[in-house]
């Protein structure tokens, strides 16, 4: 997540959809997939040897209210992110519980550590510049895997430019700081998705293909807060 | 003694109607507390029992056995995953996708059982117009500090009750994620191929679950 990887997305994106002619196996959402599970392979590997064993450690030393209260903590930062989101949405409503989660969490809530304003009955949203797009109407385009990013769409990577560029922690000047913030929080993340990790192992025939067709539900979930017409069978 | 023999017989006979009605009345369970009563009860017990919440995949298999499986309809979930390629399979072939792939969701969903942390789940309103078929129940689950999560639950009317043939979570399809894997399964290796895959899954997955 240095400035380094997010000025080589881009590049990647563009080497991906070359290579993308040469390797296709005739799904129309993932016309590059040839090179998508090569990236899976590769994110897959670094998660295997690096992040996922800290996260583990993690999530066996820490007892769970100093977890929930660091994941609190980025959840609450989050928050301005999401009402803007919710805000450039049209989702006037949404947004401004948003920006007063945020304020009653950052005071009542001790700068985000507890979440005071879900106990009340304020919901905490999700949503990203790759929803907002989408809400806009803009297609999802082909199926990316993002080098450590992950999964996406092509709408979504763009959006995941400007959620990096928005991101108040990627922008903090102090070096060290920022470094180990963006460190706890990849590793906070990784760990609250440690219990998926064995049902996916149970489900999965194919992992790659389980997580692609997951994620493109969930996008398209989310995009329709929820509520997403279902789509047509065919048998 | 004839009389008394006689009020024995009428007062089994009874309970023997009131059983019978009780039954009926079960299946006639409008969808949401059909949903509701199945989800308290498991929940229920996944709290009391420490095996399945230390990871004891079997015994969460036996429960999700006796008190899930009878509601669920898991010809409709394999057609749904099959889709087109449904019909390129012949009926012998039909009885055994559906036999593997209900062993493996059976396992998916006992596993995810296992990680079950005291959540709690939130029923959402439900409205049906009458004669209505086919519907969706929404649920949902309440975690501190993060976004809730959607399970929702489609059913459809049979004559035995109302039949889960799909469930979501956060949008995610149990069945229809399948999709994408099973067709190219299928285009790959055929039919057979996708059998022989499914069946070595679930050795596999049966092979550690019956390790621990």
């Amino acid at each position: 997540m240095t400035k380094l990887h997010i000025k080589r997305i881009p590049v990647l994106v563009c080497a991906a959809l070359l290579l993308g002619g040469c390797a296709t196996s005739g799904n129309p959402k993932d016309p590059i997939e040839g090179f998508n599970r090569a990236m899976y392979g590769i994110n897959e590997a670094v998660d295997k040897v690096a992040i996922r064993p800290v996260a583990r450690a993690y999530d066996f030393v820490l007892p769970s209210p100093v977890k929930r209260g660091v994941a609190n903590v980025f959840g609450n930062i989050d928050d301005v992110f999401i009402g803007v989101n919710n805000l450039l949405q049209g989702k006037g409503k949404d947004g401004i519980t948003d920006l007063g989660r945020f304020v009653l969490n950052s005071t009542i809530g001790i700068f985000g550590i507890f979440d005071i304003a879900s106990n009340i009955g304020m919901e905490k949203h999700d949503e990203d510049f790759g929803q907002t797009f989408g809400r806009w109407g803009v297609g999802s385009g082909a199926y990316v895997v993002v080098p450590f990013f992950g999964p996406r769409t092509a709408r979504d990577t763009v959006g995941l430019l400007l959620d990096i560029k928005a991101d108040p922690i990627a922008n903090i000047n102090d070096v060290p700081s920022r470094n180990a913030l963006l460190v706890t929080r990849i590793i906070s993340d990784r760990a609250t998705l440690l219990p998926a990790d064995k049902v996916i192992e149970e489900a999965a025939l194919d992992k790659y293909a389980y997580m692609r067709d997951g994620y493109l539900q969930r996008r398209r979930n989310l995009i329709h807060d929820g509520n997403p017409p279902r789509e047509k069978e065919e048998f | 003694m004839n009389k008394k023999n006689y009020s024995v017989k009428w007062l089994l006979g009874c309970f023997a109607a009131l059983a019978v009605s009780t039954g009926a009345l079960a299946d006639d369970a409008t969808p949401d507390v059909l949903i509701k009563n199945v989800t308290n009860e498991v929940l229920e017990i996944v709290r009391k029992d420490r095996d399945i919440q230390s990871g004891n995949t079997k015994k969460a298999i036996d429960l999700v056995e006796a008190k899930v499986l009878p509601h669920f309809n898991f010809t409709r979930m394999t057609q749904l995953a099959m889709a087109r390629d449904w019909r390129q399979a012949t009926p012998a072939q039909q009885k055994t996708l559906i036999d593997e792939f209900r062993s493996l969701l059976v396992r998916t969903y006992s596993k995810a059982l296992t990680e079950y942390k005291n959540q709690t789940i939130e029923f959402k309103p439900f409205k049906m117009q009458a004669g209505e078929t086919d519907v969706k129940v929404r649920t949902q689950i309440d975690q501190s500090g993060a976004k809730p999560i959607g399970l929702d639950y489609y059913l459809e009317k049979l004559p035995n009750g109302w039949k889960v043939y799909d469930i979501e979570v956060g949008g995610i399809s149990l069945v229809t994620t399948y999709r994408g894997s099973f067709g190219s399964e299928v285009r790959q290796s055929g039919i057979d191929g996708l059998i022989k895959t499914l069946q070595s899954k679930n050795a596999s997955g049966e092979a550690a679950a019956t390790k621990k």
